[in-house]
């Protein structure tokens, strides 16, 4: 039975969900049973969020089990290296070089992990670890915001397959005025692992 | 028919205007909030956000009487709310076909407590059902308006976070819904039926017990309860959410799985439970089935092996079964152990009061105040958390106010105040305002009016002017309203101007006059306000740590001072003027 399971780890407000979203739309473009769950609402607001993905030939969770993660999308570097029990040997592990501090380290009271401190949690639970200064490529082509479709765009080029079927889903989920811009940030993302 | 990825939430409102529901009524409530803000998008329904849970079902009920199917959604908590109106309408029954959604949240990932609704069905005596995905959530909200009409009685469909917002592929149907009667319908003047007055209730009691035995003979043939033949070595009863975690689990076990979860088929877990050689239970939160099954004299396990704590996840019931002995245990543990075990050494990242916030200028004035603060539910309990640490009480939404009063009349050291958002002020709020009036209190009470119900994601409430389905209507004047409840002593202010509120607070705090504070400043997520980041002096700069101390995530501590995040920074400039060495300068353009 065939299976892909996606995990997006960030911080409320950095965009997971419309990520989800398109990730979602890819998966049912590509002929696969698709499932999705996350939290929304504004409780969650500024904290730790995590977006659970599914393609399969038959979905019934709409969870991913813990250990069972194909591919991990970090939007945050801290917010990546959170989730190791979901990972194993096999999985690929993508970190938006990006750091926002937690009220701890804020406050000087808790330091943020060192980016090669964090790349040894990963390594240790995952696979593969790959690092794009995605938020550093959105914000070059405009708008920092756009960095879920940058990280959507590396995991395509990791996933193959064809690009119309991701366009054709970006282009249903984001506004028409900001698509040009959006195709753009899709490019760079994928052209940022290659 | 086309497929379409919809949220449980989504999929609940589609179920209800697919069915003909013509009137829904809710209060936002994290997970069910998108249920009510779906459902008024259709064409030629009425949908309101109601004040509070118990008049939005009210409102329901009322439709209903007068012949129009209608839904009222809610969290678990909000149905504690509406309980007393939920109680009386499976008294009288109805005309229309009335469904109460209802989405509990297990773990408690934006909620007090995680009560486990399914009490509610038995305790009220009404049927439930509940959906194991955004398919059943679309199917079962129209089976339940038909049930309702064939018993006449409401019908309570249960959600969990994991359906309510998790998406999962809907059939898009070509249905219309059933149009509107052409003429009104003359209401139903039955007073045995609709007063309940002691003579009349007594006499629709029996009808209650009566139903309840015809409902649980339905829960024998219905569809929506059905065996799923496995190897009969393991047998699992399980619904919702916990039927599609134990389908991975246990791929060939046989299944019970059950869509109606009261009343239970006795004579349906009979016949599986005598097919299987052991029978588990998989059930998030309490040992609902389980114990009904125990008193049926059937042996089962449940409770011993799975958590009453906490959500389920594919994981944890993977490992719970691996340790009774069901399935086999997996490779790893140790390794996975170990490395959870390290990830739970990174700082944590709780949510924050978001930048700009005019609650944290408000609760900077109140830890300066030393005042003993009793709070509410809403962002401003955020306040709570260090480093502002100026909340010292949470209950459940309403509870604040009446909890100062009580402490003022027992006398504490401290000065108090109470403290509510505007959208849970004509929550609940203004009874116990009322009350602190009328008994001789003299407690202050703060009302944080950002003009919107921001906590669960921007809904509009009484005092804002527009209505769920963006009609113009007219609001609620917060500071006349309480006047005219007889308070003097009130005053409106800006809370982002510190000095000025500084001296109100300390004003009312130590006044022994019953007062009202209304702090106003809009939301700035709602109005999308930012101003430009002020830049930091390095030099100037004392690194003395009070700006810190406002927890606000932009600022953050530099070798020897402060910086601030300009993408993060909304520019409020309350930094700014809490630095004692004006080293935080604010700039006039970007
Ligand atoms: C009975 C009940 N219903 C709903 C909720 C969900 N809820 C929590 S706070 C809140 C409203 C918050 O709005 P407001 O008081 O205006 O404060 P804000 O978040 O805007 O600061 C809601 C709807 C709840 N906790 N309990």
């Amino acid at each position: 039975m065939k299976k892909v399971d996606f995990l997006m780890a960030g911080v409320g407000g950095q965009g997971t969900i419309l990520a989800s979203n398109i990730l979602a739309g890819v998966g049912l473009e590509l002929g696969y049973e698709v499932k999705k769950a996350e939290v929304h609402g504004m409780a969650q607001r500024g904290g730790t969020v995590e977006s659970h993905v599914r393609w399969g030939d038959t979905v019934s969770s709409p969870l991913v089990e813990e250990g069972k993660t194909d591919y991990l999308l970090g939007f945050e570097m801290l917010e990546a290296a959170r989730w190791p029990t979901y990972l194993n040997k096999e999985s690929v592990v993508i970190v938006n070089r990006y750091r926002i501090a937690p009220p701890a380290v804020n406050l000087g009271k808790a330091d943020y992990p060192k980016e090669q401190q964090l790349d040894e949690m990963l390594k240790n639970s995952a696979g593969k670890v790959l690092w794009i200064n995605g938020t550093e490529l959105a914000a070059e082509l405009g708008n920092p915001a756009m960095i879920g479709v940058v990280m959507l765009g590396a995991l395509s080029s990791l996933l193959g397959g064809e690009e119309e079927a991701w366009l054709k889903v970006v282009e249903d989920l984001v506004p028409a005025k900001f698509l040009d811009l959006n195709k753009k940030a899709f490019a760079a993302g994928r052209d940022s692992i290659k | 028919m086309a497929k379409k990825l919809m949220t449980g939430n989504e999929a609940f409102a589609y179920g209800a205007y697919l069915s003909g529901v013509r009137v829904g009524a809710a209060y936002p409530g994290t997970p069910s909030t998108e249920i009510m803000d779906n459902f008024s998008r259709y064409p030629g329904v009425f949908a309101e956000w109601s004040p509070n849970e118990k008049v939005s079902l009210d409102v329901a009920i009322g439709a209903s009487y007068a012949g129009a199917r209608s839904m009222a959604s809610m969290k678990h908590v909000g149905v504690n709310v509406a309980a007393d109106s939920l109680f009386y309408a499976v008294y009288t029954g109805l005309k229309a076909g009335l469904v109460l959604v209802v989405a509990d949240d297990p773990s408690m990932h934006s909620s007090q407590n995680e009560q486990d609704s399914r009490n509610y069905a038995k305790f009220a005596k009404l049927p439930m059902l509940e959906p194991a995905d955004s398919e059943e959530a679309k199917q079962y909200v129209g089976l339940a308006l038909e049930m309702s009409e064939q018993f006449d009685t409401p019908v309570m469909v249960r959600s969990v976070t994991r359906i309510s917002h998790s998406s999962t592929p809907v059939e898009m149907e070509d249905r219309q819904p059933p149009p509107p009667p052409e003429e009104p319908p003359a209401y139903e003047r039955d007073a045995r039926k609709f007063v309940m007055v002691p003579a009349n209730a007594r006499h629709r009691h029996p009808v209650v017990e009566e139903r309840l035995q015809q409902l649980a003979e339905y829960a024998e043939t219905t569809p929506v309860n059905r065996i799923e033949e496995g190897s009969g070595e393991l047998g699992i009863i399980a619904a919702g959410t916990s039927y599609q975690y134990a389908r991975e689990v246990f791929p060939e076990a046989s299944f019970l799985k059950l869509g109606m979860v009261y009343p239970l088929p006795e004579k349906l877990i009979r016949r599986f439970a005598s097919g299987v050689k052991t029978l588990v239970v998989v059930e998030e939160l309490d040992p609902f089935f389980e114990e009904q099954i125990r008193l049926m004299g059937i042996e089962v396990r449940g409770k011993d092996i799975f958590p009453i704590i906490g959500e389920f996840s594919p994981a944890l019931v993977r490992s719970c079964a691996a340790k009774a002995g069901l399935i086999e245990g997996s490779q790893g543990q140790k390794e996975a152990a170990a490395a959870a075990a390290k990830a739970s050494e990174l700082p944590v990242r709780p949510p924050m009061l978001c930048p700009g916030c005019g609650h944290r200028s408000l609760f900077y004035n109140l830890r300066e105040s030393g005042a003993l603060v009793l709070g509410d539910i809403g962002c401003y309990t955020l306040g709570f958390a260090p480093p502002l640490s100026a909340m010292h009480f949470t209950g459940c939404m309403g509870a604040g106010i009446g909890v100062a009063h009580g402490i003022d009349v027992a006398k504490v050291k401290d000065r108090t105040c109470a403290i509510l958002g505007d959208s849970t002020f004509f929550h609940s709020g203004i009874h116990p305002l009322i009350d602190i009036l009328y008994n001789g209190g003299s407690t202050t009470t703060v009302i944080t009016d950002n003009s919107v119900t921001a906590m669960t994601g921007m809904q509009q409430h009484p005092g804002t002017g527009i209505t769920l389905q963006k009609q113009k209507t007219k609001a609620v004047d917060l500071e006349k309203l309480v006047r005219a409840i007889g308070f003097e002593k009130v005053d409106v202010a800006d809370p982002y101007d510190i000095d000025k509120m500084a001296k109100i607070l300390d004003d009312h705090l130590n006044s022994d006059e019953p007062s009202v504070i209304i702090s106003r400043r809009p939301c700035v997520l709602y109005t999308r306000e930012k101003n430009p980041p002020p830049r930091v002096d390095e030099e100037a700069c004392a690194d003395c740590g009070i700006c810190l101390d406002l927890g606000c995530s932009p600022l953050m501590q530099e070798e020897g001072h402060v910086s601030i995040d300009p993408i993060l920074c909304n520019g409020c400039n309350l930094c700014v003027k809490v630095c004692p060495s004006e080293a935080i300068i604010p700039q006039e353009s970007w």
